[in-house]
């Protein structure tokens, strides 16, 4: 049974207001039988150093990810995963991370490709919570195991492949990279030289939006409005337009999922998680360098 | 790998993670991540003097300084919302300490990789270690070759 939605009217111009929650209402709710706040950060031990009590941990990399393949688990893993952290099928689930949620909206996009109903962002996150003085503990829960479905991933809705990239070009991009990655300056994000590519540039005709334009300097969610301005004005999407959006590996590109699909209530945006360390190492795909978006190569 | 080129620290800190399930070496990682000192106070106010580690995915400093004994002395910072990488450098500060420029240069640039957190803690986490080290022997190098 799902959790009651937060009715704040700070959320209430979203076009989907029931995906965001407040720090008060996390408190008024905290420990209600159907909901379970999941921490989901970049840095694996941030986790242990404090967290919101009664949090459960789930890290993007030695969670999500298989790690053999370049892919998520598969469903007898999530539904192993979610089943130890206490979450059921109709549990409304409420994820936070560090980094303007940056790796919560990751988080909230695997559950999404795998059909999770209830899943909410604590808005702000992390960040505003520990600047706002909550009380953070190093208690660890230990959650009542429960049974979680085993669930097909489909990879078919809000996921891009390669594939389904080049079948779009012509339609909307949106790259969410530093503007330096984008004009082919760099390869990488400045700070993770790690993740690399061949090549530089970025995806024909992609708008360039880096991902935290949608970040309020508190690491809320900017407002609506402000948001259309972002998305629809500076980035020209129309209203009904199908978008795909992507970066390095795919994690920042799922917060600007995130922000498209429920904030501003796009039907048919998928992410490509492939994003740049495929892209710009595969063969005889199109890049463009430069500041420019750039046309798409006629076919 | 031969032991015989670790430092007895450093192999120390090894078998101290290797001897451990992969939970607890997360707490492990985490307490040296607690340990990591401040910087004493006549760098404090030198920013200057640190090089940044880019590999690392949190902003980490770092900075060697050679003593006349031919002793290397690693000082690091990072903030404490990065405690992982926090403990990369606390266990290299650790590790490293009391070590001659001969001895750390002669550190495995693989040792990293043999804490056996590649699975705990992500390959590609373990990465920003292997770069801190690699770092600190460079500014070494420099600095004998100064000297």
């Amino acid at each position: 049974m799902a959790v009651d939605v937060d009715p704040s009217p700070t959320f209430a111009d979203y076009a989907h207001p029931e995906r965001l929650v407040s720090a008060e209402w996390l408190l008024e709710h905290q420990g209600e039988p159907g909901l379970v706040v999941v921490e989901s950060d970049e840095d694996v031990l941030l986790y242990e150093t404090g967290h919101i009590r009664g949090a459960v941990k789930i890290d993007w990399h030695t969670d999500l990810n298989d790690p053999v393949q370049r892919d998520y688990v598969q469903g007898e893993e999530f539904a192993r995963l979610l089943g130890s952290k206490g979450i059921a099928r109709d549990t409304t689930v409420v994820i936070y991370g560090d980094k303007n949620n940056w790796w919560a909206a990751y988080a909230l996009w695997v559950f999404t490709l795998f059909g999770h109903e209830d899943v909410r962002l604590l808005d702000g996150g992390r960040d505003k919570w520990v600047a706002d003085g909550r009380e953070l503990t190093t208690d660890v829960p230990a959650p009542v195991p429960v049974v979680y479905p085993i669930v097909e991933r489909d990879d078919t809705v809000i996921r891009a492949f390669k594939e389904d990239v080049l079948a779009h070009l012509g339609n909307p991009l949106i790259d969410v990279r530093s503007p330096e990655e984008y004009s082919g300056e760099r390869t990488e994000i400045p700070g993770y030289p790690t993740e690399s590519a061949l090549r530089a540039g970025h995806i024909p005709s992609a708008a360039s939006v880096p991902w935290a334009r949608a970040a309020a300097p508190d690491a809320t969610f900017k407002s609506r409005a402000d948001l259309e301005a972002i998305y629809k004005g500076d980035a020209g999407l129309k209203e009904g337009d199908t978008v795909i959006a992507y970066c390095r590996i795919g994690e920042r590109s799922s917060h600007t999922w995130f922000v498209l699909t429920h904030l501003l209530g796009f039907e048919n945006v998928r992410n490509y998680d492939g994003s740049w360390t495929e892209w710009g190492s595969a063969v005889r795909v199109p890049i463009v360098q430069g500041a420019e978006r750039g046309e798409v190569p006629a076919r | 790998m031969s032991d015989a080129q670790l430092a007895p620290a450093l192999a120390e800190i090894r078998d101290d993670f290797l001897a451990l399930e992969q939970r607890e070496r997360l707490q492990l990682l985490l307490e040296f991540s607690n340990e990591l000192p401040e910087l004493p106070e006549r760098y404090q106010d030198h920013p200057d003097l640190f090089e940044r580690v880019v590999e690392c995915q949190a902003p980490v400093y770092i900075f060697v300084e050679v003593d006349a004994d031919d002793i290397v002395h690693l000082f690091a910072t990072a903030p404490k919302e990065s405690p992982t990488t926090r403990g990369f450098a606390s266990i290299l500060s650790q590790g490293l300490a009391g070590l001659t420029t001969d001895e750390v240069l002669g550190v495995p640039d693989d040792f990293p990789q043999t804490l056996g957190l590649t699975q705990a803690v992500s390959p590609l986490r373990i990465r920003g270690m292997t770069a801190l080290l690699a770092r600190t022997k460079r500014q070494v190098r420099e600095k004998t070759a100064a000297a």
